[in-house]
């Protein structure tokens, strides 16, 4: 058996998709602007980017981070506990703390390193780790690398969260909740609220990661922790700079007594290279922008979401179960979804192909992602190509229903 | 397919807290085969010897969910540890009435 045997199935779904023309694994040829790229030579509109704010292509975070690779060079060369921590590096830092008011944050290179660390540093032998089903890789991979014990709980269910922190409630170890504020397949949001209560009655910890809620919800941006109201109750909030911040990079903000022992015990912070200069100068600047203009920018994204959301489920899509900036197109099967993101790129159309295992409860969808970029009329058309395509590929059902129950 | 929790009807009904008749191994088996009904391969039936990830057509997510189930269903604790080190039919009913024990 060779080394690589195992993953050949793999291998075998992304060829059975080929054969048939269509390569979701697409290269953006030339990126033109936060909404439009070429791709296999076409002018494309971009549907499903995670760029919710649109920074991308931001004057002030570009010429930030031209100024600070002149300044500081093209990268850090080394670990933030080594050579990797610059006068930047802490104060974006000391920004995202304050912006969530809390007192402690560390800043990662990637958003997945920071949920794959700081996850599976703050529990170990003897803890309880307990996951919301439907958890993303990330979370899923540091279940892996911790010495805790696990615990799955079905998807957005409370009840079903009380019921294992009960059968807990004797033991001894720490107790440590992990949700999500936006799912990023079916862009649900968790009933944060009663999860936060539960956790706390029973004595727990509770991690929130906001990757796809950042800016998208709350008053201020900061995620549906604020939205919900549980800003403060909540332990551990993480987050990624890569999607509304527009470039690369984690965090996670705390105000737990002790917090910086995470910076000599978190392995995804110690052994890789800081974030280079460039990111850090452009991510200050955007969260200066989410913090001045977010009102507007998340008007705009929201504007955005009603226009695709409604759009759709008005040409009788079914749909993920809420508007949000994840709107995700529920398809019959996988060679359909494959069938009809291809005609969506023939028409110069790009959503991504989201697949099982990838998805849950075996669903097939074309997962579309909003940016306040948008403009209305981009989305329009998209709907009725869309629309069109639905019909020649017989996806869209005879009544106009629109949500997943 | 998951609903959402604005969808969501909260059941206890599959828990059954306080029980104090612990299940005999044949109705722990029935339970499992039962889950597993579903996945079976041709006609051969589902039996204690059962490996569930090879004799089976069931992904290891559908695994982690049928756990999940019994959990509910006997009011107990499977870390998905755990999960790992069981194979077969019989092995999830050990670990289960294991799990009932105390143990």
């Amino acid at each position: 058996m060779g080394i690589l045997d195992r993953h050949l199935h793999l291998l075998e779904t992304h060829r059975a998709m080929q054969a048939t023309g269509a390569d979701p694994l697409v290269v953006m040829e030339r990126v033109l602007s936060p909404t439009e790229a070429v791709i296999n030579g076409r002018r494309t509109l971009l549907v499903g980017t995670n760029n919710y704010f649109g920074l991308t292509f931001d004057k002030a975070c570009i010429e930030a981070a031209i100024e600070a690779t002149r300044a500081e060079g093209t990268g850090t060369t080394g670990s933030r506990t080594a050579n990797g921590t610059y006068a930047q590096h802490a104060a974006l830092e000391a920004e995202m703390a304050e912006f969530y008011g809390k007192k402690h944050c560390m800043v990662m290179t990637t958003g997945y390193q920071a949920n794959l660390g700081i996850i599976s540093t703050l529990v170990g032998e003897g803890d309880y780790l307990v996951i919301d089903a439907d958890s993303h890789a990330s979370i899923y991979d540091a279940c892996k690398q911790t010495q805790a014990t696990i615990i799955r709980f079905r998807h957005n269910d409370p009840a079903s969260l009380e019921a294992r922190l009960r059968r807990l409630k004797d033991e001894p170890g720490n107790k440590l909740v992990v949700v999500e504020g936006i799912y990023s397949m079916l862009g649900d949001t968790a009933p944060l609220k009663a999860f936060v209560e539960v956790t706390k009655r029973y004595g727990g910890y509770i991690l929130v990661d906001e990757a796809h809620s950042l800016g998208a919800l709350g008053e201020r941006g900061r995620g549906l922790v604020e939205e919900a109201g549980v800003l403060d109750e909540v332990d551990f909030v993480v987050g990624t700079f890569s999607k509304t911040l527009g470039a690369i990079g984690g965090f996670c903000v705390s105000d737990v007594e002790g917090f910086e022992a995470l910076r000599v015990a978190t392995r995804a912070y110690m052994f890789t290279a800081s974030l280079p200069p460039s990111i850090v100068a452009s991510v200050r600047a955007a969260l200066k922008i989410v913090r001045k203009d977010g009102a507007v920018l998340r008007k705009r994204l929201w504007d955005n979401v009603a226009t695709l959301y409604d759009g759709l489920a008005k040409a009788g899509f079914r749909l993920g179960p809420e508007h949000g900036p994840v709107v995700a197109v529920v398809m019959p099967d996988q060679m359909t979804t494959v069938g009809v993101w291809q005609a969506l790129m023939e028409a110069g159309i790009y959503v991504n192909v989201a697949v099982p295992p990838a998805t849950p409860g075996g669903l097939c969808l074309l997962r579309c992602s909003l940016s306040a970029a948008h403009s209305r009329g981009q989305l329009q058309h998209m709907v009725e190509v869309l629309a069109e395509v639905g019909h020649r590929f017989g996806v869209l059902p005879q009544e106009r229903s629109a949500a997943v129950a | 397919m998951r609903s959402a929790h604005k969808f969501k009807v909260y059941d206890f009904t599959e828990t059954v807290p306080g029980d104090s008749d612990t299940p005999a191994r044949e109705q722990v088996v029935a339970e499992i085969v039962q889950r597993l009904e579903p996945f079976r391969v041709d006609s051969r039936p589902v039996v204690g010897a059962t490996v569930i990830t090879k004799d089976l057509n069931i992904d290891s997510l559908a695994v982690m969910d049928m756990v999940m189930e019994l959990e509910d269903r006997f009011d107990i604790s499977i870390p998905l540890n755990d999960v790992a080190e069981i194979h077969t039919v019989d092995e999830l009913a050990d670990a289960v009435l294991r799990k009932i024990g105390g143990h």
